[in-house]
């Protein structure tokens, strides 16, 4: 059995990964919202599926990518977004706005119960009211403002995206749209005339001019709410555009564009639920797209491929079974469990490693970004190294290094994923692929051997004032481990630091100007450098080194997140408030450990005097003086 | 006596205390920006000897810390003597003698760059040109002589001396100035809108009308002090021509005469001529396709330079500036509704410093990391033989 463990238990997530990865089978009478969903638009500066505005839309309003009804009926984002988009008065009824805070609330009179989500209708009464409290709070800063501000804030910004989106491809409420636009695009010649004749002082047909007027002012307040552009350029350079904006265009043209006639159809069919005739119309919008946008529709197919196979979720679930198998390893048949775990890590990493490139492929950027895409480079970085430990020493400590924190990495990015589009465009002085790939790329690998430096210390501190199995062998190898890796994160956070410095100075015209960012990357720097000369001095030796790297921990969180959170100088975000709580918390329980690991060592459960532990018959007995003060 | 001080300057527990000093006033220096602005904390924590208490001056103040200055003085100290000490010319060795002159010519470099950087910054509308750039804090008070039709004389007196002086008397000018008030940071209204009580600190020009009210320093990123002074002109054979308000919020300069030649008077912001001019061609702002987020600026602008013959055209955009006779010129921001470009200016004749140390650097840990790995896994091969 324990020979087939490894086999199996890979075996066994290789089916689940693999499970997942099937694509679903549309039912024949159902509408194809997968082929829908494909489809490109674009939004936020960026041509995205349908799927992606779906998900991003829906996460940003309801906190999650998947909607749950009364009844347990489930929705997912797709299929939310196209109630939107053609239903709007079903849409209003589902409770998919998030509220929890009880100012809020009691804004409209209402109490605060178990209930988190409301529906649009609910809020109609009182839009006014939110959209004046909005903008009061919009005036502050966002480090500034109550948490009721903050709040109602959001709720307002949540139900204009909303609004928005109802009248991205269709006025909201609109039927029959697509005999409305055969109307209009029939109407234009006669307004057209009737147009220039009364320029020239002629008798003109006032019902012909005016019929065409009072649609013409429908789709310029189309244009002015849109919040997809999802009408593609006719010409090869040309631009993107609303659906209202295009129609206004086709008063100039006297064609209406064939994409914009097609969501209509699209529209009316999905009303009338001729689930036959909407999924003909997706075909035809496929094709066309295929045939005029190629590269778009590539692109888009992929992305949708990459929202469905989730592919973080999953090797954070493969992450954890590892950590847990690693440990476990610890307590008896380590070897099956070894390896098993260092199969489930290859496997995780591999679809972590998937998740990368398939992000650098839609954004055709470096792989750290964002605050999001850092935290998944963190992990996959710290995780590469781990495992060359784990190869190394083959003790399951590198093993379950690389699952605690490729798990808690991955679960940072999902939560910092809640803002909207992680595969965001950059900013203008972002905008350079050199600097993204060796600045940040080289900061961000320093923090990921921080914190792997940190994890191999807790380790060191916690089995061996908990438990009895920290013997002299394995007290060595973590040591050896957290030294060196300390010493590739000097390497890695120096070079990195001033790489970021150069950039500045061609940036901006100086190379260090103290901005918090810059402080924390320099604190970083400066403890990695305190550490390697207190060692070589004699003033610490393994347990102070174990200490001081947990102590890393502390500096790298702080210049990785905290300094966003001051509200000044150029990293400063917003939405970092809610993160503060946490680590708060994080900083704590590692002060904490800290001093627990400087109780005197004779206190330690595996360096008490004369304890030899049965469980590890072939490890030597250790003597109190060898871990060294 | 002589042997302790070497081994105290020499001593790695040195080192440490300093490192640690310099985390301790980094994290301090950084959450004191919050309230105090970037400016105001790099001036107290990072570019002082030492932080004092209390911050404005009560009459009294002590050091509370070591400031950044007197750290990396004490840091290059100790890192040269104690090279100077130990130094010993071996393979070995050659990874900690790369890093560590590498951090040398870091900290020199920084140092220089502290003391003889310039940074100024040139706004430019379209089509306009300018030869000068100008301070983004320094105020200066121009006295000029524009009597003649094809010069002016130009006396620029700095806001420091003006703080500090009571009277400033200079050969080029037929009066002297004296100080009657200097505000740092002020407020200014009109009579007709002040409060009751409120008298105007000057008795001639539009300042008369003025009432003027002291403010505390500002502190935001994108805020500036608005500077004011009510100066005395005293004519050099007596009498006096009454005294004026100047003022970075009054946008025209003064004018009167003295000794039959014309003058004007304003405080503006400190210039730096140049002996070349820059103008405007044209400012873009490229923004993503539906959105506001800024994709990329740039600032089309001619280069005239008659002493060397140089008449050409330049862009200046995000990561690539202009760099010519010893200043660089980048694309630091613009006026909200695109109808100028703002050009920052930097003349930091160090800059070379840190690249040449980060390659020095990253060379020497790479040596000494490498060393150690090597090391590391012939031990392990021959373990596990």
């Amino acid at each position: 059995m324990k020979r087939f463990l490894p086999g199996l238990v890979l075996l066994f997530a290789v089916s689940w990964i693999g499970a997942n990865w099937l694509p679903h089978k549309v039912a024949k009478d159902d509408v194809d919202l997968t082929k829908f969903g494909k489809i490109p638009v674009l939004v936020g500066g960026r041509v995205k599926p349908l799927d992606t505005v779906a998900r991003n839309s829906l996460l940003i309003v309801h906190g999650k990518q998947e909607l749950r009804l009364e009844g347990g009926r489930r929705l997912s984002a797709m299929q939310w977004l196209t109630d939107v988009l053609f239903n709007a008065s079903a849409a209003d009824q589902y409770p998919v706005f998030l509220v929890q805070n009880a100012e809020v609330l009691g804004l409209f009179g209402w109490e605060q119960s178990d209930r988190k989500y409301f529906s649009f209708i609910e809020f109609s009464p009182f839009l006014k009211q939110i959209d004046e409290q909005g903008a009061q709070s919009e005036k502050l800063e966002s480090v500034q403002r109550s948490a009721y501000q903050n709040a109602i804030l959001n709720l307002r910004n949540a139900l204009s995206l909303y609004q928005r989106l109802k009248n991205s491809v269709q006025p909201e409420g609109a039927e029959n749209f697509a005999s409305e636009l055969e109307a209009f695009e029939n109407s234009i010649p006669a307004a057209g005339r009737a147009a220039s004749q009364r320029a020239a002082g002629e008798d003109f047909d006032r019902a012909k001019l005016d019929d065409v007027v009072v649609l013409i002012q429908r789709y310029e307040r189309l244009s002015e709410m849109a919040y997809i552009l999802a009408v593609p350029p006719l010409e090869p350079n040309g631009q993107w555009h609303s659906v209202g904006d295009s129609l206004l265009r086709s008063v100039g043209t006297g064609e209406i564009h064939p994409v914009v006639k097609q969501y209509a159809l699209l529209g009316d069919a999905y009303r009338a639920g001729d689930h036959s005739m909407f999924n003909q119309h997706v075909n035809l919008m496929t094709a066309w797209f295929t045939k005029e946008h190629p590269n778009a529709a590539k692109r888009t197919s992929f992305e949708f491929l990459f929202n469905r196979l989730q592919p973080f979720s999953q090797s954070m679930a493969l992450y954890v079974l590892a950590f847990l198998l690693a440990c476990f390893s610890w307590l008896g048949w380590n070897r099956a469990l070894n390896r098993s775990a260092f199969y489930l890590l290859l496997l995780a990493l591999a679809i972590h490693t998937f998740g990368l490139v398939s992000r650098m492929y839609l954004q055709e950027r470096p792989p750290v970004t964002n605050l999001y895409s850092s935290a998944i480079f963190i992990g996959w970085g710290a995780v590469i190294v781990a495992l060359i430990l784990e190869r190394i020493f083959r003790d399951g400590i590198g093993a379950a290094c690389a699952g605690a924190i490729g798990f808690i990495t991955l679960i940072i990015a999902h939560h910092l994923a809640g803002s909207g589009d992680t595969l965001e465009m950059l900013q203008a002085v972002l905008d350079t692929n050199i600097w993204l790939a060796t600045h940040v790329v080289a900061i961000t690998t320093g923090y990921s051997a921080m914190f792997l430096a940190g994890m191999l210390a807790l380790i060191y501190v916690i089995r061996g004032v908990f438990t009895r199995s920290l013997t002299k062998g394995t007290a060595d190898s973590l040591a050896r481990m957290t030294y060196g890796v300390v010493c590739f994160a000097t390497l890695f956070s120096f070079v990195g630091t001033v790489l970021g410095g150069i950039w500045a100075d061609q940036s901006w015209g100086r190379f260090w100007g103290w901005d918090p960012k810059e402080n924390g990357a320099v604190l970083i720097v400066l403890w990695c450098a305190i550490i390697l000369h207190a060692r070589w001095g004699g003033f610490i030796r393994q347990r102070g080194l174990m200490i001081m790297a947990i102590f890393g921990n502390v500096v790298t969180s702080f210049s990785w997140f905290g300094v966003n959170m001051l509200g000044v100088g150029l990293h400063s975000y917003g939405f970092m408030q809610k993160a503060f709580p946490w680590l708060v918390g994080f900083i704590i329980s590692q002060l904490a450990l800290m001093a627990i690991a400087s109780m005197p060592l004779e206190r330690w459960r595996s360096f008490r005097t004369g304890s030899v532990s049965p469980r590890h018959p072939r490890e030597q007995k250790l003597e109190p003086t060898v871990a060294g003060a | 006596m002589w042997h302790r001080l070497v081994d105290l300057f020499t001593s790695l527990k040195l080192t440490i205390i300093c490192l640690a000093a310099a985390m301790v006033l980094i994290f301090a220096g950084t959450l004191a920006q919050v309230h105090l602005g970037i400016h105001e904390a790099q001036q107290r924590y990072f570019q002082s000897l030492f932080v004092w208490w209390p911050p404005e001056s009560r009459g009294f103040k002590i050091p509370v810390f070591p400031g950044g200055h007197l750290i990396g003085a004490v840091l290059l100290v100790n890192l040269i003597a104690a090279h100077l000490k130990r130094f010993r010319l071996a393979w070995r060795k050659l990874g900690i003698h790369l890093t560590h002159a590498g951090l040398i010519i870091m900290l020199a470099g920084g140092l220089f760059t502290d003391l003889f950087a310039v940074e100024s910054h040139m706004q430019l509308a379209g089509g306009e040109t300018k030869n000068y750039s100008e301070d983004g804090r320094g105020m200066e008070l121009a006295v000029i002589d524009v009597t003649g039709s094809d010069l002016d004389q130009v006396t620029a007196i700095p806001d420091t001396v003006l703080r500090h002086d009571r009277t400033i008397d200079y050969w080029s000018l037929p009066f002297r100035i004296v100080v009657r008030n200097f505000y740092q940071n002020s407020r200014l209204k009109m009579l007709s809108e002040a409060e009751d009580g409120a008298r105007p600190v000057a008795n001639q020009g539009p300042g008369a009308m003025i009432a003027v009210q002291p403010a505390p320093r500002a502190t935001g990123v994108d805020e500036r002090d608005v500077t004011s002074a009510a100066i005395e002109i005293v004519p050099k054979d007596g009498g006096s021509l009454g005294t004026w308000l100047v003022s970075d919020a009054l946008g025209a300069p003064q004018t009167f005469s003295c000794g039959g030649r014309t003058w004007m008077i304003a405080l503006r912001p400190a210039r730096y001529y140049k002996p070349y001019s820059v103008t405007l061609q044209k400012f873009t702002h490229e923004k993503y396709a539906g959105t506001d987020i800024p994709k990329d600026f740039s600032s089309r602008v001619t280069l005239i330079d008659p002493e060397r013959a140089v008449n050409r055209d330049v862009l200046i955009y995000m990561n690539h500036p202009l760099r010519y006779r010893g200043e660089t010129y980048y694309q630091a921001g613009f006026q909200k509704d695109d109808s100028a470009t703002i050009l920052q200016v930097v003349h930091n004749p160090s800059f070379i410093a840190p690249y040449v140390a980060c390659v020095i650097v990253a060379a020497g840990l790479l040596v000494q990391f490498g060393y150690h790995l090597v090391g590391f896994s012939r031990k392990r091969k021959a373990a596990l033989a």
